[in-house]
């Protein structure tokens, strides 16, 4: 498992701003009554966005806001690896090292990072524009690898990839989500070789006469049951 | 290979519009209606003839899963709780469905909640997909706009709710329930089982936790019927299946085709072929990270099913590929993979939280020879300490991979060891 606890250095206070807490009541809304301790990780998450991570005084308001034990939440904060317990820079470049990525370069991305924003896993620049930290698993195995950038994927990387993409990064831009070759999606590169007719609606069985031999199996398996075993 | 005209997800590479309208245009939505008036009784027992077994990785079968809830309501409501929490090493399908083909999803939701009589329905889908959390927020609110779900869902009478929940990063969240748990707004620790979900679910109320391709699968099997989707793969082992195949092959890829299909034929057909030719080939792993990895020889002729990938010891898991050539450091490979399970143990029970660290580290010195020849052995066992004594899976997910390693590459972890210390002798000679 692994260990992690809120940063030494803490803000004196937190309070979600207008917008964030209107969000925050919508989100409470979802659950049924008494049971808002489930919106913990949802409301954990406003707080990360708006402060860029998750504070002592964040996690206690969290707590009177959901009526939970201040200790409950920051339970959830250290379990879940998506709270930064310290804070973080500004543009965090997750790099995900799992196997799928791994067997397709993802070492190259962490050299991409090292070389672009001489910063290694786990660092920021001393700007504290930039961190770079390691993902478990991103989920896009076949658009290996793959880096996420706040809530953004960029996937199909290369060392030259990587390195274009942290240089436009680094200019402030926001370069287009997703596969950086083009791919669409999780789409074999190249001509297509499933899907390649206009999709049309399926064929629709015959539900009258699917209930009818519902209802007709349903009585011969009752009249079974009820008949004397010889 | 499977024809399109049979394939499920007709957009699974978001080619097409993913809204409401263009899934309209695909057949989604088409007489939902007239599945929810044929009853829940119908519905779980077409469910079960078509033979689905859960997409999650245990392959359990979905309408008996389904059957096994409450037949009638009481004080304490029924829930459906869908599994997006994927996160499985190799396995990317759910985020196409959620993205791409949200409204088969949430169609999938309300059909499968009136199946187990569920006013109420939640989503867990993990926090790194937040794009995709957006795509089918929208969907659930074109739903609801469109009087799909909501009060009155497909003016069918039953009144049906959809909300979306997001995690924030925990692998463990996956199991359901530690699903439940986390959905409760507590840390993602396993329970105990029994009670089963089906009696004490979410809220202490029954709860069925089905993945997102279970689900989203379920309202093209009802609307063709079970015979259509039975008819496909091989008996036990029936219709569709999103594969992903990942790693070294020419052209990494998700791909709907039939259950069954020949490993080599998967990636040959689909994946542009292993880098540098079949032959190329050193391994695979079939079914997602925590399924035993299987060498070449075995992939020559292994069908992609659930049997056929028991038999030989390995599992389909989430049918995640993973291929492996000959360039790879197959030890440190599966070394990364008890990274990852250290990383990703809940640390309740004992034999999971010390032993992934256990094997973490020994793993890393068998990445360099640094051991001895009895310490696989040694290693060997403690898998088998790890494994069925824990209360979830993930202890077993961890041992799977160390196993599989074993089994099939004991010569070359024989090989580094012997290298090892033959350069150390090498070295004290020298010195």
């Amino acid at each position: 498992m692994s260990s992690r606890a809120l940063a030494k250095d803490q803000p004196a206070s937190f309070a979600f701003n207008a917008e964030m807490m209107a969000q925050a009541k919508r989100i409470i809304a979802k659950y049924p009554a008494g049971r808002q301790a489930s919106a913990v990780i949802p409301l954990l998450d406003l707080a990360q966005r708006q402060e860029g991570w998750v504070t002592r005084p964040a996690v206690e308001e969290i707590a009177k806001i959901l009526d939970m034990a201040p200790m409950r939440v920051l339970e959830v904060a250290t379990f879940y690896t998506m709270f930064n317990l310290a804070p973080v820079g500004k543009t965090h470049v997750q790099i995900c090292t799992s196997v799928s990525c791994w067997l397709r370069g993802s070492n190259d991305v962490i050299r991409a990072c090292k070389e672009k924003l001489g910063i290694g896993m786990g660092q920021a620049t001393p700007d504290g524009l930039f961190s770079v930290g390691e993902l478990e698993c991103a989920g896009a195995c076949v658009n290996a690898p793959v880096v996420q950038v706040g809530d953004d994927y960029y996937e199909d990387l290369d060392l030259a990839g990587a390195g274009k993409l942290l240089d436009a990064l680094k200019r402030g831009e926001k370069p287009a989500v997703g596969s950086v070759t083009g791919r669409d999606g999780s789409a074999p590169a190249g001509a297509p070789i499933t899907l390649t007719e206009k999709p049309v609606p399926p064929p629709k069985q015959d539900f009258a006469a699917a209930k009818v031999a519902f209802e007709k199996a349903k009585a011969d398996a009752a009249a079974k049951a009820a008949a004397p075993k010889a | 290979m499977l024809a399109d005209k049979d394939r499920i997800f007709t957009n699974l590479y978001g080619r097409h519009d993913w809204r409401l309208a263009g899934a309209r245009a695909r057949g989604d939505w088409d007489g939902t209606k007239e599945i929810l008036e044929m009853g829940p009784d119908w519905i779980v027992d077409e469910m079960k003839r078509s033979g689905l077994r859960g997409r999650g990785g245990a392959g359990f079968p979905t309408g008996l899963k389904w059957s096994f809830m409450p037949k009638t309501e009481s004080d304490r409501p029924h829930y459906l709780v869908v599994n997006a929490d994927e996160g499985e090493p190799g396995t990317c399908k759910d985020r196409d469905m959620l993205r791409f083909d949200p409204h088969k999803l949430v169609e999938g939701c309300l059909i499968a909640s009136f199946a187990m009589r569920a006013h109420a329905c939640y989503i867990y889908i993990r926090g790194e997909f937040y794009n995709e959390a957006s795509n089918l927020q929208i969907a659930i609110d074109e739903a609801y706009a469109a009087g799909l779900i909501g009060n009155d869902a497909c003016g069918s009478g039953w009144k049906f709710d959809l909300y979306l929940h997001r995690g924030a990063g925990a692998y463990i969240c996956g199991e359901e329930t530690a699903l439940i748990e986390s959905l409760e707004g507590k840390k993602g620790q396993p329970r105990l089982k029994p009670p089963f979900p089906a009696g004490v679910g979410l809220y202490g109320c029954p709860t069925t936790v089905n993945n997102v391709e279970s689900i989203a699968v379920a309202p093209t099997i009802l609307r063709r019927g079970a015979s259509w989707f039975a008819g496909i793969g091989r008996a036990n082992n029936t219709g569709t299946k999103v594969f992903c195949i990942s790693g070294n092959v020419n052209k990494p890829c998700n791909v709907e085709d039939a259950m069954s299909i020949p490993l080599k034929e998967l990636i040959e057909k689909h994946a542009g072929g292993v880098r540098g030719g079949w032959d190329n080939l050193q391994a695979i792993i079939p079914g997602g990270a925590s399924v035993p990895v299987i060498p070449k020889s075995i992939c020559d002729t292994v069908l992609m099913d659930f049997d056929s990938l028991r038999d030989v010891k390995s599992g389909l898991g989430t049918a995640a590929v993973m291929v492996m050539d000959k360039s790879v450091d197959i030890v440190a490979c599966i070394s990364r993979l008890s990274t990852f399970y250290k990383h990703e143990s809940c640390g309740q029970c004992t034999p999971c939280r010390e032993g992934t660290g256990w094997l973490a580290r020994v793993m890393k010195r068998m990445v360099k020879g640094e051991a001895t020849l009895a310490e696989i052995d040694t290693l060997e066992q403690v898998t088998y300490q790890i494994e069925g004594h824990t209360i979830c899976a993930l202890g077993d997910a961890a041992a799977w991979p160390v196993q599989g390693l074993i089994r099939h590459f004991r010569p070359e972890l024989e090989r580094r060891i012997r290298d090892y210390r033959d350069a150390k002798v090498r070295d004290k000679a020298a010195a």
